[in-house]
């Protein structure tokens, strides 16, 4: 027997599917920029060919991020994955095997007992039915943890779990449905031909007590062909795109593509790549510190999959970064979520199936009316010649003690430096980008460029993480910059300042424009240990909380935030400190207002700590020379 | 008659609420958690819109606790009320139990810590003040700087820490304005030559006299009124005060050199009432003040039956409305006793 009309859905879906992901790749392929088509192929060809096979194995069949972060929601993930992998390699391998000819057609090895019902009696065909049987109980026991967390998410570890749209439910049942019906169809043919091993042998022969076995088999192998080629016709529609995905983006990934600051093929892979598995939303402070459950990352991926209109999402966020770091695809969560805020409003798709499986370029409503942003009433910049610029920040000026211990320090250490923004200065922008307004961003990055360039100088210090990313990442200066906490660090270890110990008992939050955005974690830490006792909190680096003050947050209100302040404050005081440390006048001012401990910015400890040189109590340095303009 | 009411609190609501139910025959016992009866009052000088020495208020209030039926057991801090069999028992912070048939809540106020406002300075710069430092100023009788400078050029920034969401204040303290505009005068009479400035967002004269008198001290004393918020406040090596605010009635920023600025603290529940309230299980508003039964006609009474409210634990009210509250509860306390506690 070779054929039989059951398994017409099966391979209709499956020729579908194949030739779509064919297609679908070469289109984004050809939506790349020219760099990043090079990279891909040279990724491809090249070493990180192996990285990108190894990381397949590692995290798309074992998931092994997910069993990281949650056991059982790593169990269900990977015996989905990984098991229905293994069914698929040993089917082949056993229909290669044990059929009656070699290099068959997939269907051949996809329903091998219906076509081999008597195969399993000798010794080593025994054995390979058990282990078949093995891989398909280990399926099923993945597709009972997934069949309770759709009904009870807490199983599974997990506080929310992903909405579903209609066409996912059908494509989630018609997957639900394949590996029941598999194992149905296998115990009937097996309980009628006295095979099978300790699943589909037991089951079928104890069904087929009762039952006759090889008239109720046959609309089983058709359940489970449909289901199968339901599935993959389906597929591109649903979330389950992410299977094929994930395989071309961690090839660009480790080919060396980054999301960058446009909208482009690589995006759209990342979206389409979301599983939804959720554990952006269980990350997530908005969620378990201010009860919204609508607007994480998973469903921003959601959004622009389907073409939404997703403003009410994109700028209901903190950006602290925290879904990235949990993020078990590698999704670059926040840097997409930016892009989003720049384009605006997506226009509808045009409706259609054929738009449905081929959107095609996303297309943003230009706003016509803005007008060119204009900030002529701004004086020329001017800057004298120094070796160090020390730029404070709107945000630091508001928090007058972290920039009066800055001036401390940077007089005491002797270094010839220049404090650009002491009377003032132009925000960095950062503010402006987050709120999606780049073109306004540009000209104060432009104003503040020039300013930096005429100095001359070599090194620019910032007090303010949030004013330190975006030097970093959009000012093109040929400068070094640093964030104070680094600065602090040099001068110590160079010796220009020194310092007493405080015997206090100190907690370090980690600012997250600092750490996540920036990746200075250790700096700050390691000058806190200069002048306290640094204690350990649960929130450490990477898994560091926001604050619940950022600007990046557009639409939650007053009382949200403090909640998410109070929240950040009380988990990390638990230990109770003497202080709890940051390096962000921003964090210090939320924190401060959320918690009755004493909150400092590591600045202010380090003044505190610092063992001047000559006769105390004498002013000297910068305070004493410069008079302050008068108006009024 | 043998009801016993316990009032909660020594200031000036406090103490008139205690002095009226002794005189009507009930047993009182008044607590206070300091040492001193007499609450905020006795830090101010001169109260507004009179200029009445506030020793007067004072003495008025210690003559009206003067009785026989008053228990006064001052250093006492009531942490919490439980109800028992129909009456109340309260716990004290030293584990002092006492027992009435009515409490009478005259928790009070507390002053706005400035220093939670870190861009004005408070804590930092010497020469930034509070309200409350100013006018043990006027007590002492000599307006100095922190160097001993007589002071030429002085602010006064106005609603600090009140309709001010960032540190979770969105209403009005109300008697801010009008004791900046009293204070104004006041630095003016003291100091001949200094020039004096307001910062306001709006100014808010609602009480009897209050528009009178920021007339007068615009007329007379001279005072200017700058309408913006102060943004932020930075020192010069002299210890001048660097203030920059946009004058949003001229629309252009502003940017002043200062010899002091005075910060109008507003009012916040206080730390003793949010205790009770916590302990006990008492409803409290928006505002974290004690939230009344009703707004209209039951502005003493809370969510517990034979808990009453008097004065600026409920709102932020000025001494008149302190008292007149106290008299509203004495009056209401009176009715539940002799109406079978209803």
């Amino acid at each position: 027997m070779q054929f039989d009309p059951f398994i017409i859905p099966f391979n209709i879906g499956l020729y579908f599917i194949v030739i779509y992901a064919v297609v679908r790749s070469v289109m984004w392929f050809r939506d790349l920029s020219r760099q990043d088509k090079l990279r891909l192929q040279r990724g491809f060809f090249g070493r990180s060919f192996g990285r990108s096979i190894r990381e397949i194995f590692m995290e798309s069949l074992i998931h092994r991020k997910i069993l990281k972060a949650d056991l059982r929601l790593g169990y269900m993930h990977m015996s989905l994955a990984f098991g229905w992998f293994l069914l698929i390699l040993f089917g082949t391998l056993e229909a290669d095997i044990f059929g009656s000819s070699h290099l068959n057609p997939p269907y051949k090895s996809i329903f091998f007992k219906f076509f081999n019902p008597d195969h399993g009696r000798t010794g080593l065909e025994a054995a390979w039915s058990f282990w078949m049987d093995l891989i398909l109980a280990f399926i099923l026991s993945g597709l009972i943890l997934a069949v309770i967390k759709r009904l009870t998410p807490k199983v599974v570890g997990m506080k929310k779990t992903t909405k579903l749209r209609p066409l996912d439910r059908v494509a989630l049942t018609s997957l639900w449905l394949i590996f029941p019906s598999r194992l149905l169809a296998e115990s009937f043919t097996s309980g009628a031909y006295g095979t099978g091993s300790f699943l589909t042998g037991s089951l079928g022969s104890w069904l087929a007590s009762f039952l006759p076995a090889n008239e109720m088999a046959y609309p089983f192998w058709w359940l489970y062909s449909l289901s199968l080629g339901t599935f993959f016709v389906l597929l591109p529609l649903t979330r389950y795109m992410h299977i094929p995905t994930e395989l071309f983006l961690i090839f660009a990934r480790n080919s060396g593509i980054r999301t960058g600051d446009k909208a482009g093929a690589f995006t759209e892979m990342q979206a389409y790549s979301c599983s939804s598995c959720g554990l952006c939303i269980d990350a997530c402070q908005l969620n378990f510190s201010a009860g919204i459950t609508n607007i994480q990352s998973a469903y921003l991926m959601k959004g622009i999959r389907n073409r939404e209109s997703v403003t009410d999402i994109t700028f209901n966020c903190l950006m602290c970064g925290r879904c990235d770091q949990k993020c078990p695809v590698g999704i670059e969560l926040t840097p997409v979520r930016m892009i989003q805020r720049r384009s605006g409003e997506p226009v509808p798709p045009e409706k259609g199936i054929i738009r449905k499986y081929f959107p095609g370029k996303p297309e943003y409503r230009t706003d016509t009316t803005t007008a060119r942003p204009s900030y002529n009433f701004l004086p020329s910049p001017a800057a004298g010649q120094a070796e160090v610029l020390y730029f404070a920040g709107c945000m630091t000026h508001l928090a007058p003690s972290i920039r009066n211990s800055m001036v401390k320090i940077l007089d005491a250490s002797g270094v010839r430096y220049k404090f650009i923004d002491e009377d003032g200065g132009v925000c960095c922008g950062r503010p402006l980008m987050l709120a999606g307004q780049d073109k306004e961003a540009r000209e104060l990055i432009n104003y503040n460029s020039q300013l930096i360039r005429r100095s001359g100088a070599k090194k620019l210090v910032t007090s303010c993480p949030i004013c330190y990313k975006i030097f970093r990442e959009s000012y093109y200066l040929d400068i070094e910059v640093v964030h104070h906490s680094q600065y602090i660090k040099y001068l110590i270890e160079e010796g220009l300042i020194r310092l007493s110990f405080l015997r206090k008992r100190v907690v370090y939050h980690t600012p997250c424009d600092l750490g996540r955005g920036s990746g200075v974690y250790e700096e700050p830490k390691k000058v806190l240990k200069h002048v306290a006792q640094l204690l350990k909190t649960e929130f450490e680096d990477e898994n560091s909380l926001c604050c619940g003050g950022s600007l990046g947050n557009m639409k939650i209100s007053q009382r949200q935030k403090q909640s998410i302040a109070s929240d950040a404050a009380a988990a990390l005081t638990k230990d109770d400190p003497d202080i709890l440390a940051t390096s962000c006048p921003l964090c210090k001012k939320t924190l401060a207002a959320a918690t009755t401990t004493k909150v400092s910015d590591i600045a202010e400890l380090v003044a505190e700590a610092i063992v001047l040189p000559g006769i105390p109590g004498i002013k000297s340095g910068r305070l004493a020379q410069k008079k302050e303009p008068v108006s009024l | 008659m043998e009801d016993r009411v316990l009032v909660v609190g020594g200031g000036a609501a406090g103490m008139e609420v205690a002095g009226r139910l002794a005189r009507s025959g009930y047993k009182v016992t008044l607590t206070e958690k300091e040492s001193l009866t007499g609450g905020h009052i006795r830090n101010w000088f001169h109260l507004f819109p009179d200029r009445r020495d506030s020793l007067e208020v004072l003495s008025y209030l210690e003559n009206q606790v003067d009785h026989g039926n008053i228990t006064l057991l001052t250093s006492t801090d009531v942490e919490g009320i439980e109800t028992r069999h129909g009456s109340f028992l309260a716990r004290t912070a030293d584990d002092r139990e006492i027992e009435a048939d009515a409490v009478v809540l005259a928790t009070g106020f507390d002053l706005f810590r400035s220093e939670r406002k870190e861009e004005y300075g408070y804590g930092i710069y010497d020469n930034v003040i509070s309200s409350a430092d100013l006018e043990i100023m006027f007590r002492k009788g000599e307006i100095r700087r922190h160097d001993g400078e007589i002071p030429q050029k002085i602010g006064f920034v106005h609603c600090v820490g009140s309709r001010d969401e960032k540190v979770g204040n969105v209403y009005c303290s109300k008697l801010c304005c009008v004791a900046a505009v009293k204070q104004a005068m006041e630095v003016r009479e003291y100091l001949k030559d200094a020039k004096v400035f307001c910062f306001y967002m709006d100014i808010r004269m609602g009480g009897a006299l209050y528009e009178e008198l920021y007339r007068e001290s615009q007329e007379k004393y001279g005072v200017n009124y700058i309408r913006g918020k102060v943004s932020e406040i930075a020192e010069n090596i002299n210890g001048r005060l660097i203030v920059k605010v946009e004058d949003t009635l001229a629309g252009r920023p502003l940017k002043m050199e200062l010899d002091m600025l005075v910060l109008m603290a507003g009012m916040e529940m206080s730390e003793g009432g949010r205790k009770i309230a916590e302990y006990a299980g008492l409803k409290t508003g928006e505002n974290r003040f004690f939230a009344p039964a009703d707004h209209h006609f039951g502005s003493n009474r809370g969510n517990l039956r034979g808990v009453f409210y008097a004065g600026t634990c409920t709102a932020p009210m000025n001494i008149t409305e302190s008292i007149s509250h106290a008299r509203a509860a004495a009056a209401d306390v009176i009715e539940y006793l002799s109406n079978g506690r209803r």
